[in-house]
């Protein structure tokens, strides 16, 4: 009896609630007109909140009521049905298969610089179009256009240009090639002239502490180079440059698609200076006689379906560079490396010195996005460099053999819905000196593993945040922790407020980072013996910074300013001491070291497609010495840019001129202490301003052929006495790493590309 | 007695639960035009408890979701896009909800369409 009573109970709704409820089946439309039903579709009442989802079967059952009489039914992948139903009865319905969507694409012209608006870090993203405005011709060179980043000279010898960023000089920048730690260690010095500029795809410069993820060196900011894809590069492309100082340079990239999933390309530069060049009457070349060949071969991978992508990549570089006296003959005195075996200069020859350097690199990159998850992937990065320069400077011998190996395992995810995503990873990397100064061996191993955390927040309008915290255990550093965060505010349309701090640790390479001091007859002194690379402790700054930009509509133009402030407060610093002109000395700070740096940039289309930026710059980088507290040499504190660019309306064949003119204006820069020299070889506290002046026209004749001509240095600037005691190499004046000002004069040059 | 209340039980709850997944893909169309709407609507979405992706794709007006389907439903989802004032095919915006969008967001006046496709 209870039985029955139990069925009826579970029964009762069913009868009771028929009357006003509308059932049906949802149907699938094929071409054989089977009755298959339709799982998972959308059934609902127009206008109302009442909606169900159909069963396995397809069936449905959905409340009815006089209110509402229209039934929408609707599934993906099938057109959307509206069916008038004015009485609760059962109901077959078909949905018809909808056609695929076309593709849309659209497109939009892409500024040669952008500033991100809605990033929490303060990236700016030179694109290649930019990149084409620099004279020539790698990496070091692509920055001359941007004031975010200065650039300097590192030396009377070589004229390498340095780069610099909140003025601080580029080991204290991470720089890595597409997200893979590249110019560090042995390369510091000349790592960004082994990148040819046509390799590069874009630049992003991130100011102040930026991400945990590639790793705790970053101290003052992050400059990444993606470099052009097989896929989306060119077929074919070739570049020939020449300038009127004998460099030569040519860029050949050839791509192939070798089927849907794979692309390959192949990337050869060459560069060759043979002319001697001596203009300034010191008897020195103001430029390095070199050859260079690089070469590098890129695998890339690709397959939308399964959701994996990679990159491998492999790249062969040899470098030779000669400078010295003009009468300097490397073939006459033993030299390295195929042109002799003694390991120096006597004293007796004139002077000249050689650096080789090779070097092999090799990458891999894979990825895996979940194919049912876009806001879910994993990633692994794991590179293999082994650079070799062997170098001798007069006397001076220097040899470093830097074998690196560094792997990133990165995973990444949602909390909840993609506001909140998560990267978190492992990092292990490996480094390897070999290190000879002189006679003193400084070979060691650096082993570190590191894991990290980085959450980010974006409510998509007003906020966003990035704060990631990374643990490291190296074997020089010990166990330390680097927390970082960037916040982005909108207070209001086309503005935005960012702030950032953040923890970067290193180690100085001191000998790499400051090769300059070889082309001189200083003696090197290291002041402290207790800590464990060279004697000295790590490197540990705090990078503390805010910044706005605020976008503008003038005369119907668009325009942007910024301003910004960033500080580095170190807790220790190598201190590098150049103030006694006989000598080199490196100390553990002891007292204060900060660099503080602002800047005012203003970016407007002044005229119609003439775009003009400017900017000013103020730097405060001071540090205790054991002399007291001075500001860093060879830095200008007050620097001025001024950029201007024009380009015509393309015709219909593509056919453009484009025109660039460069403004850079330095103000004095502090000289580093030479009152004990000799009357002749004092140089004063400081070096007066200067500006100088580049400019470019290319004509543009079709998509596939455009020609340049450029010129830099345009006012001819020169510093007169780049080597102090030119007469007397050998003697104990002898300095070249006094260098404030360009050595070259007014350079001309000229180039083409050629794309397929 | 209690086994067979017990089967009984079983067989009601089956047949009302089907699959209910955690990462359930979806598309559904949403009215708007430009750069700013995009925003309003993924917002919208995603402020919705259990959805965890939404991009809304101007020019085809689909909005791609992932969503839990334990925690949320579509009319859920509609309900949220139209209080932001966004047409979703079967639940229409209330005049108000629609007049707090910014003008350049007006999808149903024609001129306004028509403005952002000449761009």
């Amino acid at each position: 009896m209870k039985l029955y009573i139990y069925i009826l109970i579970g029964l009762l709704p069913i009868f009771s609630l028929s009357q006003d409820k509308l059932e049906g089946m949802v149907m699938e439309g094929n071409a054989e007109n089977k009755h298959i039903g339709l799982p998972g579709a959308n059934v609902y009442w127009m206008n109302s909140q009442i909606g169900t989802i159909t069963n396995d079967e397809g069936l449905f059952s959905i409340p009815f009521s006089k209110e509402y009489n229209k039934l929408i039914i609707s599934y993906v992948g099938f057109q959307s049905d509206t069916l008038t139903v004015n009485e609760p009865k059962m109901l077959h319905h078909t949905l018809k298969p909808s056609n695929e969507l076309d593709e849309v694409v659209v497109e939009q012209k892409r500024e040669a610089v952008q500033k991100a608006y809605f990033s929490a870090q303060n990236v700016i993203t030179v694109n290649s179009a930019e990149l084409l405005k620099a004279a020539c011709c790698n990496l070091s060179e692509s920055f001359e256009t941007n004031p975010a980043i200065d650039v300097n000279f590192s030396d009377a010898l070589t004229g390498t240009k340095q780069i610099q960023m909140l003025g601080l000089t580029s080991p204290y920048l991470l720089i890595t090639q597409e997200n893979i730690p590249m110019v560090r260690g042995a390369s510091q010095a000349f790592g960004l002239t082994f990148t040819p500029g046509t390799w590069v795809e874009s630049i992003q410069i991130t100011k102040g502490a930026g991400s945990v993820v590639n790793g705790y060196e970053s101290i003052s900011g992050q400059i990444n180079a993606e470099l052009v894809k097989p896929l989306t590069d060119k077929e074919l492309f070739v570049n020939g440059y020449f300038n009127r100082n004998g460099r030569m340079e040519l860029n050949t990239h050839v791509n192939h698609k070798l089927n849907e999933k794979w692309s390959t390309g192949l990337y050869i530069h060459g560069n060759a200076r043979t002319q001697e060049e001596e203009n300034n009457g010191d008897g020195f070349i103001d430029a390095p006689l070199a050859n260079q060949i690089n070469i590098m071969n890129r695998w890339q991978y690709q397959n939308p379906e399964t959701g994996w992508v990679s990159f491998l990549n492999f790249r062969f570089l040899n470098d030779e560079k000669q400078v010295g006296q003009v009468d300097f003959n490397p073939e006459a005195s033993d030299a390295i490396r195929g042109f002799g075996n003694a390991s120096s200069l006597s004293g007796a020859e004139a002077w000249g010195s050689e650096i080789a350097t090779r070097r092999f690199d090799t990458s891999l990159k894979l990825g895996y996005v979940f194919p049912e998850l876009p806001f879910q992937s994993f990633g692994f990065q794991a590179s293999y460099s082994n650079h070799d320069q062997a170098s001798y400077f007069g006397v001076n011998r220097y040899d470093i053999n830097h074998e690196s190996v560094y792997s990133n395992l990165i995973f990444n995810s949602i909390l909840g819905n993609t506001q909140s995503k998560f990267k978190t990873g492992i990092t292990f990397a490996h480094d390897g000196y070999e290190e000879l100064v002189n006679t003193a061996d400084f070979s060691r191993e650096d082993t570190s593993i590191g894991a990290f955390f980085e959450y980010s927040y974006d409510n998509l309008e007003k906020i966003s945040l990035t704060a990631g915290l990374r643990i490291d255990s190296h074997n020089r550093l010990g166990n330390f922790i680097t927390p970082r965060l960037h916040v982005r505010y909108t207070p209001w349309e086309r503005a935005s407020l960012r702030g950032s701090f953040g923890r970067g640790r290193r180690a100085a390479n001191i000998f790499a980072e400051n090769q300059q001091l070889f082309g001189s007859a200083r003696q090197i002194q290291i002041l402290d013996s207790e800590g464990s690379i060279y004697g000295l402790d790590a490197e540990d700054a705090w990078n503390y910074g805010v910044s706005f930009l605020q976008g503008f509509t003038f005369l119907d133009r668009p325009g942007n300013v910024t301003v910004d402030f960033y500080k580095t407060d170190f807790k220790n610093q190598v201190v590098v001491d150049w103030e006694n002109p006989r000598a080199i000395f490196f100390y553990n700070l002891d007292g204060k070291s900060s660099a503080s740096s602002f800047q005012l940039e203003v970016n407007h289309e002044i005229l119609p497609k003439l775009e003009l930026r400017t900017a000013y710059k103020f730097y405060d980088v001071n540090t205790d010495y054991r002399s007291g507290n001075l500001q860093k040499p060879l830095l200008a504190q007050h620097r001025f840019f001024a950029n201007v660019g024009y380009e015509t309306t393309p015709t219909k064949k593509g056919g453009q001129w484009k025109f660039d003119y460069t403004l850079h204006t330095l103000g004095k820069q502090r000289l580093p202490n030479t009152d004990v020299n000799p009357a002749e070889f004092r140089l004063g506290e400081f070096a007066k301003g200067y500006s100088l002046m580049n400019a470019q026209i290319t004509k543009v004749f079709s998509e596939h052929f455009e020609i340049y001509v450029g010129g830099e240095n345009l006012t001819n600037f020169r510093q007169n006495n780049p080597v102090l005691s030119a007469d007397n190499p050998f003697g104990a004046n002898f300095d070249t790493s006094i260098v404030y000002a360009p050595i070259m004069g007014r350079m001309v040059y000229g180039g083409f590309r050629y794309k397929l | 007695m209690k086994k067979l209340m017990i089967a009984m039980f079983l067989m009601l709850t089956t047949s009302v639960t089907f699959a209910q997944e955690k990462n359930k893909k979806m598309t559904m169309e949403v009215d708007g035009v430009c750069e700013m709407c995009k925003v309003r609507i993924e917002k919208a979405a995603l402020g919705v408890k259990g959805v965890k992706y939404a991009l809304w794709d101007i020019p085809s007006h689909q909005l791609s979701l992932i969503i839990d389907e334990r925690k949320t439903d579509p009319m859920k989802i509609k309900t949220a896009l139209v209080a932001v004032g966004h047409d979703t095919k079967e639940l229409k915006a209330t005049e108000e909800a629609y007049n707090k969008v910014m003008p350049c967001c007006k999808y149903r006046d024609d001129e306004v369409v028509n403005s952002h496709k000449t761009n």
